[in-house]
């Protein structure tokens, strides 16, 4: 086994930089889908000028240093490791970062308890920050952020299928793709703009409640122009996606073209008894970075820095 | 194409009835935040900290920065409004509260409200923190900040604040419109089965 000699000052200054790029720096692909969307409506329309103001949010977001939205959200952090890296380091420099960042302001106090509604003030407090770690046999330490804001959180929903739907008539969503298509338009449709739309829609067919939700997240990470490699539910985000965005929700559900800027979707083995379809919404202020870094915790290359990202192995 | 209003709080009934939905506005005076912990304090009994009559009330939880003895607004955008709904109207009513800015737009009994005693709801950009924020000319005053920096009532000076008006003082929501209409257009996919046609 590698000995891994972790810098605890260079992996924290690391970490440092990767919120303030999350935060005030938003990736390039959804950048790029937000400038489409407002290409598709028409000049004049409230949704071609919620969609300039937002144009306007990202380049002072991005020359500031300051925070997109000042829900700067829950701050999610994906890390893949090689075997034998100190979790534990990563953790305490992680949560140094963090509390670092809020005092520079790219973070919000949004660390609430609560039993007695105290905000923390650091952002630090039982269950935030949160971490996922994964081990790989790479010798690099692959470090990915998305900071989640509440309004779209609240609007994720979770369905036990078979389900009926009284709004559309009665149609009843089963145990297919085709229920499961269902329940994700469902989904959407309640939201309308409550989670600022445009949203990023991540999906999980299968599972169950928990795991169900985090794979949904974990789609998130995947960029607006990938392709899914499992082939129907390829065709199901591209289609979803184009039927979205035919509802006429439009940005902040003032009505128009852009709903979604993309659909993502996985499926994961169930029980036999249970089929869920559990979706989460992103918010078009979409904040996902990531960095490689070297065993010493430095930064070798930064990630989401074009369109199209290398997919994880 | 929607009309563009100046709007100077305190507001008067009359300037309010004025505003149909999808009116763009522009605010220049005094904005007070207040979100979940003052709506419910408000609700339970909680004394106003400010004069509210006339005022506009925006649904902000703000990034704010203490420096040099004062305040630095770094983010200011709207909350989602809908989680007010259940104290909104009788708020708007009993503290004279002429507009309210937010996301998402409110509910049927914030609208009734607005109907009622002459008030409208306006549409900010969620997650436009950084254009609001430039809107900020200063940090008046603050109140309530026992329940944390984005719950607390800040008292902000705007200039040129944007936003549109989606629910007015006359029954009208653009909310309920959208949601129908997109309810319609997705059910239509439903029985054809196929995709959409996007609306023209």
């Amino acid at each position: 086994m590698t000995s891994l000699k972790l810098e605890p000052q260079t992996l924290s200054a690391s970490l440092l930089e990767l919120i303030r790029r999350t935060s005030s720096d938003l990736p390039p692909d959804i950048v790029a889908a937000l400038r489409a969307g407002r290409q598709a409506e028409q000049n004049g329309t409230t949704a071609a000028g919620a969609l300039d103001t937002i144009a306007c949010n990202i380049d002072a977001a991005s020359v500031l240093s300051a925070p997109l939205c000042q829900d700067t959200g829950m701050l999610k952090f994906y890390v893949h490791c090689p075997v034998g890296f100190d979790q534990l380091a990563f953790r305490d420099a992680a949560e140094w970062a963090t509390a670092e960042a809020t005092k520079a302001g790219f973070l919000r106090q949004n660390s609430v308890d609560s039993l007695t509604g105290r905000n923390t003030g650091t952002n630090l407090g039982p269950g935030t920050p949160q971490f996922h770690f994964a081990q790989w046999r790479h010798g690099e330490v692959d470090v990915r952020l998305i900071q989640k804001g509440g309004g779209c959180e609240n609007v994720g929903a979770q369905y036990a299928l078979p389900r009926a739907f009284e709004e559309f008539g009665g149609a009843t969503a089963g145990r297919d793709l085709q229920g499961a298509r269902l329940a994700i338009l469902h989904a959407v449709w309640s939201a309308q703009g409550k989670g600022c739309a445009p949203g990023y829609i991540g999906v999980c067919i299968g599972s169950d409640r928990a795991a169900g939700y985090d794979v949904a997240k974990e789609q998130l990470l995947r960029t607006i122009g990938d392709r899914n490699p499992v082939i129907e539910l390829d065709s199901l985000e591209r289609e979803l996606a184009d039927v979205c965005n035919g509802l006429g929700i439009g940005p902040m559900g003032f009505g128009g073209k852009t709903t979604v800027l993309g659909v993502k979707i996985a499926a994961r083995n169930r029980l036999p008894a249970s089929f869920f379809v559990s979706v989460t919404y992103g918010c078009w202020a979409h904040r996902r970075r990531g960095v490689v870094l070297s065993q010493d915790g430095a930064p070798l290359r930064w990630l989401y820095e074009t369109e199209h990202e290398e997919v994880l192995e | 194409m929607s009309r563009s209003v100046e709007l100077t709080p305190p507001l008067d009934e009359a300037a309010v009835r004025a505003l149909r939905a999808g009116d763009e506005v522009r605010i220049t005076g005094l904005l007070y935040t207040g979100r979940d912990a003052v709506h419910k304090y408000l609700h339970d009994g909680g004394k106003a900290p400010f004069d509210l009559r006339g005022g506009i009330l925006y649904h902000c939880g703000p990034v704010v920065l203490e420096q040099d003895g004062g305040y630095i607004v770094k983010a200011a955008g709207p909350t989602t409004s809908i989680r007010e709904e259940p104290y909104q109207g009788e708020l708007m009513e009993r503290l004279g509260i002429r507009a309210v800015i937010g996301k998402g737009g409110m509910g049927a009994k914030t609208l009734a409200a607005c109907q009622r005693v002459g008030a409208v709801y306006l549409h900010a950009i969620g997650g436009a923190a950084q254009v609001y924020a430039a809107n900020v000319v200063r940090v008046v005053d603050v109140a309530l900040r026992e329940f944390g920096s984005p719950e607390a009532m800040w008292v902000l000076q705007v200039k040129d604040f944007a936003a549109v008006v989606t629910m007015d003082s006359h029954g009208r929501s653009l909310h309920q419109e959208v949601s129908a209409a997109s309810l319609a257009a997705l059910r239509a996919t439903l029985q054809t089965g196929g995709t959409t046609p996007r609306p023209r």
